[in-house]
C-alpha cells in the first residue's frame, strides 16, 4: 500500500506554505520513485507548527512541523515515510500533550479526515447525529438541544433550545435556517477551521436544526474574507447532494433539505443577526428593530433558526452521544466545550477545544507558550473587538460565560488576542474607536456620529492640553453610545475603551486619566 | 481612447450584467450575488451596472446605489492591476501589522486606500481574515499569506513592484 501523507490545505497552512511544501513532497517522492498517497486535511489547530506534516505508520500518524519546502529531501533521507527520527519530528500526533489534553467535539475530525470525502467522514463517526435526529420527532430534537445547555456561540450565549423552540412553535408553511459564517471578530477562526476542516459536519448540524424546527431550507452566509472556506463549502454541499445528505429525500428518509451558499460583502456589522438578513435578501446590511425575533419573522419574514457555525458544528455530537453527555462538560450555566482561538502575540497560536471553565491563564501560558516576542505580557482582549481589555491579573479567570460578564468582560466567540509590553492602550481605545465608525450601520446617531468623535477626544486626551476635561467627555460619549445604540457595536465598544482608560491610564498620557468618573 | 474600445468595454460590461442576471434569475435576494458576479468578471461595478441591475431586478436605481455604497468590497472605481491588502484587526495589530502598513506604504510608494498613479497596485485595509495566529497577515489578489516580515512583503509584491517601475 501506499504511504498516506497529509498536508493541510486549511487556509492558514496555505498562507505560510503549505501548497509548495505539498508539491516538493509530490516531487521529491517522485523523484525517488516511492509511491504516496497525499490527502489535503484540514488543520490540527497547531498552527505554529504549520505546515504541519503528518504520515501514517504502524504507530499512527507521525506528525512533522513546521516543515518547509526546503525540509523536504532531508525528511526522506531521515526516512519520515516510516516514522524516521528528524530535528522537524513531533512523534505520533495523538499524543502531543497540546491535542492530547483536549476534549474535541466539534473539531473532532477536523485535520483528521480528507474535509470533502464523505466515506471519510463516516469512517470517523460524520453523520450518527443526523441519523439519530431522522428517526425523532421534531419536538424530540429540540427537547434534546434544550437539556444539552448549548448556547450560541456567535457571541451572544443565547440558549440554541429555546430559539429552536420559537421556530418550531411559530406557525409557518416555509421556514429556514441560517447559518452566520461571518465570524468578523479579530481572534477567531474556528468557524473558517471547521468550515475548512469539516464542511459536512457544520451542514450535519444545520440539517439537523432544520429536521427540528420544520425548514426545507438553509442559507450560508459567508464573508467574502473566506475564499478557501467558500471552495470547500462548495464542494462539501455538491458531495453530500451526490451522497443523498442533502436534497428532496436525505438519506431515504423522504425529509427534504438543501443549502443555499450566500457570500458577504465586507460588512463587520453584517454578523450581526437582522443585518446579516437584510443582506441576504440583497439590501443594505442595516440593522432592524425589535420586536420581530428572526426566530418569529426572519429571512423574507419567515421563522428562521439563525445560528452560529460553531453552534450548528456542536449539535451533531448533541445528538449521537445524547444532551446529557455534552452537559456533564463546562461550568454553571455554561455547558459543554468551546473551540478557543490563541491569537496575536502568541508563542503557541491556534485553536484549543475545551469544556468551559479552564483559565485564561491556562489557554494563554501552558498551551499558547506565552508571548511570541519574549516580552512581557501587557493585556488580553478575549471575544473580539467589542470584548473588554483584561489586565495581567485577570488571567486567573475561567472561561464562562458568567465570571466573564461578571467582569465587565465577554467570552464571545471564544477568541484571544494577546499583546506584549510594547502596545499602547490609548492607541487601541482609539483603535475601537475608529473601527466602530468603520463599520456602522449609520442606523443610529450615537453609533455612527459618536464614534468619529469618540476617536478625536481620545486624540484630545493623549495631545493633554484638558486632559481631566477631554476624559469625562470621553466617558459621557461612552455612556451615550452604551444606552442610546440599537446594537452592540455601537452599544459595546465602550468595553474596549473604557477598559483601556481603566486598567491602563498611563498610556493615555497621565495616571490621573483613570481617576475621573471612577 | 478610442470609439471602438469604448464600445467594446461597454459590450463587456453589458455582457457581464447579463450573464450575472441570467446566473441568478429567479433567486431570492439576487441583489448581492449578481453584484459579486459582475465584480468577479470586471474587477469592479462600472455605472452602466447601476440602472441595468435596477431594471433587471425591479428595483430604483437610489436602492442599488445604496447597496453598492453600503459594502466594503464593492468597487466604483477600477482597482490596480494588483490588489494588495494588509490586515489592521487588533491580532494582527498584536503581530506588528501597524508597522508592516507603514512598510507598505513606503515600498509601494502608495497610501492606503489609494490606487498608484501608474494603475499598477491599489493597497487597502483589511479587519481580520481569519489567520489571528499567523499575523500578521496579507492579501496580494486574493492570495493570502501569513507572518509577513517586510522582506516577505516585499518578495510577495516583487512581481507587482516590478511591473510599475
Ligand atoms: C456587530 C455584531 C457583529 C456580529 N458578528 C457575528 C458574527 O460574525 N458571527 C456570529 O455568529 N455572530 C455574530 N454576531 C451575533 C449575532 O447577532 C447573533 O447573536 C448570532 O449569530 C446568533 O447565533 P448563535 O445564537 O448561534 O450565537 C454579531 C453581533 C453584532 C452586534
Ligand atoms: S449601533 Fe451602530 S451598527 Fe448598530 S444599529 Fe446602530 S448604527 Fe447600526
Ligand atoms: S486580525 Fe489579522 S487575520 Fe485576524
Amino acid at each position: 500500500m501506499n504511504t498516506r501523507i497529509y498536508v493541510p490545505a486549511d487556509a492558514a497552512a496555505r498562507s505560510v506554505g503549505a501548497d509548495v511544501v505539498a508539491e516538493a513532497i509530490v516531487a521529491e517522492a517522485s523523484r525517488r520513485g516511492v509511491a504516496i498517497e497525499l490527502v489535503r486535511n484540514g488543520s490540527r489547530g497547531m498552527l505554529w507548527l504549520e505546515t504541519l506534516v503528518e504520515v501514517v505508520t504502524g504507530a499512527g500518524r507521525v506528525a512533522y512541523g513546521p516543515v518547509a519546502p526546503e525540509d523536504v529531501a532531508s525528511l526522506f533521507d531521515a526516512g519520515f515515510l516510516t516514522g524516521g527520527a528528524h530535528p522537524l519530528g513531533h512523534g505520533v500526533t495523538e499524543q502531543l500533550p497540546w491535542l492530547a489534553k483536549q476534549d474535541r467535539l466539534v473539531f473532532a475530525r477536523v485535520g483528521v479526515i480528507d474535509p470533502l470525502s464523505v466515506a471519510d467522514w463516516q469512517a470517523h463517526g460524520g453523520g450518527r447525529g443526523l441519523r439519530k435526529a431522522l428517526g425523532m420527532a421534531p419536538a424530540e430534537i429540540v427537547a434534546a438541544i434544550t437539556k444539552s445547555g448549548l448556547r450560541g456561540r456567535g457571541g451572544a450565549g443565547f440558549p440554541t433550545g429555546i430559539k429552536w423552540q420559537t421556530v418550531l412553535d411559530t406557525p409557518g408553511e416555509q421556514k429556514f435556517v441560517v447559518a452566520n459564517a461571518d465570524e468578523g471578530d479579530s481572534g477567531t477562526f474556528s468557524d473558517r477551521m471547521l468550515m475548512e476542516g469539516d464542511p459536512l459536519s457544520f451542514l450535519e448540524g444545520m440539517l439537523i436544526c432544520g429536521l427540528g424546527v420544520g425548514a426545507d431550507h438553509g442559507y450560508i452566509y459567508l464573508r467574502s474574507e473566506y475564499p478557501d472556506a467558500e471552495r470547500v463549502l462548495t464542494a462539501a454541499i455538491a458531495n453530500a447532494r451526490a451522497a443523498g445528505l442533502l436534497g428532496p429525500n436525505v438519506l431515504g428518509s423522504g425529509k427534504a433539505f438543501d443549502v443555499t451558499l450566500r457570500r458577504g460583502a465586507g460588512a463587520y456589522v453584517c454578523g450581526e443577526e437582522t443585518a446579516l438578513l437584510e443582506s441576504l435578501e440583497g439590501k443594505r446590511g442595516e440593522v432592524r428593530f425589535r420586536p420581530p425575533l428572526p426566530a418569529v419573522a426572519g429571512l423574507f419574514g419567515k421563522p428562521t433558526a439563525l445560528n452560529n457555525v460553531v453552534t450548528f458544528g456542536s449539535v451533531p455530537a448533541i445528538l449521537a452521544d445524547g444532551p446529557e453527555a455534552y452537559a456533564a462538560r463546562g461550568v454553571g450555566r455554561s455547558k459543554g466545550t468551546l473551540p478557543f482561538q490563541l491569537a496575536g502575540n502568541l508563542k503557541q497560536g491556534g485553536l484549543v477545544e475545551l469544556p468551559f471553565g479552564v483559565s485564561l491563564s491556562e489557554l494563554v501560558n501552558e498551551y499558547g507558550g506565552g508571548t511570541a516576542s519574549g516580552r512581557p505580557l501587557r493585556a488580553v482582549q478575549v471575544g473580539g473587538p467589542l470584548g473588554a481589555f483584561l489586565p495581567n491579573d485577570a488571567l486567573v479567570l475561567p472561561l464562562d460565560y458568567e465570571a466573564f460578564a461578571a467582569k465587565g468582560a465577554i467570552v464571545g466567540h471564544g477568541g484571544i488576542v494577546v499583546f506584549d509590553d510594547t502596545v499602547n492602550m490609548a492607541g487601541m481605545a482609539r483603535y475601537a474607536m475608529e473601527f466602530c465608525a468603520i463599520e456602522s450601520c449609520g442606523k443610529c446617531t450615537p453609533c455612527r456620529i459618536g464614534s468619529t468623535r469618540g476617536v478625536e477626544v481620545i486624540d484630545r486626551v493623549r495631545a493633554g492640553e484638558d486632559r481631566e476635561k477631554d476624559t469625562a467627555l470621553l466617558r459621557e460619549l461612552c455612556d451615550t453610545m452604551t444606552h442610546a445604540s440599537l446594537c452592540a457595536l455601537g452599544g459595546m465598544t465602550a468595553w474596549p475603551v473604557l477598559s483601556a482608560l481603566d486598567h491602563f491610564p498611563e498610556d493615555f498620557g497621565s495616571p490621573g486619566a483613570a481617576a475621573e468618573g471612577n | 481612447m478610442t470609439a471602438s474600445s469604448t464600445n467594446s468595454a461597454s459590450v463587456r460590461v453589458d455582457a457581464a450584467v447579463v450573464r450575472a442576471i441570467a446566473a441568478h434569475a429567479g433567486e431570492a435576494g439576487a441583489l448581492l450575488p449578481i453584484l459579486h458576479d459582475i465584480q468577479d468578471t470586471l474587477g469592479w461595478l462600472p455605472p452602466e451596472v447601476t440602472p441595468a441591475v435596477a431594471h433587471a431586478l425591479n428595483l430604483s436605481k437610489a436602492e442599488v446605489r445604496g447597496v453598492i455604497s453600503f459594502y466594503h468590497d464593492f468597487r466604483t472605481a477600477p482597482p490596480g492591476r494588483a490588489v494588495v491588502k494588509v490586515c489592521r484587526a487588533e491580532a494582527c495589530q498584536a503581530r506588528g501589522s501597524d508597522a508592516l502598513v507603514a512598510h507598505a506604504e513606503a515600498h509601494l510608494g502608495v497610501g492606503m486606500h489609494h490606487t498608484r498613479a501608474d494603475g499598477a497596485v491599489t493597497l487597502e485595509p483589511v479587519y481580520c481574515l481569519g489567520n489571528c495566529a499567523l499575523g500578521p497577515n496579507v492579501t496580494v489578489n486574493g492570495e493570502l499569506a501569513g507572518r509577513v516580515s517586510p522582506a516577505r512583503f516585499d518578495a510577495l509584491v516583487a512581481s507587482v513592484t516590478k511591473e510599475g517601475a
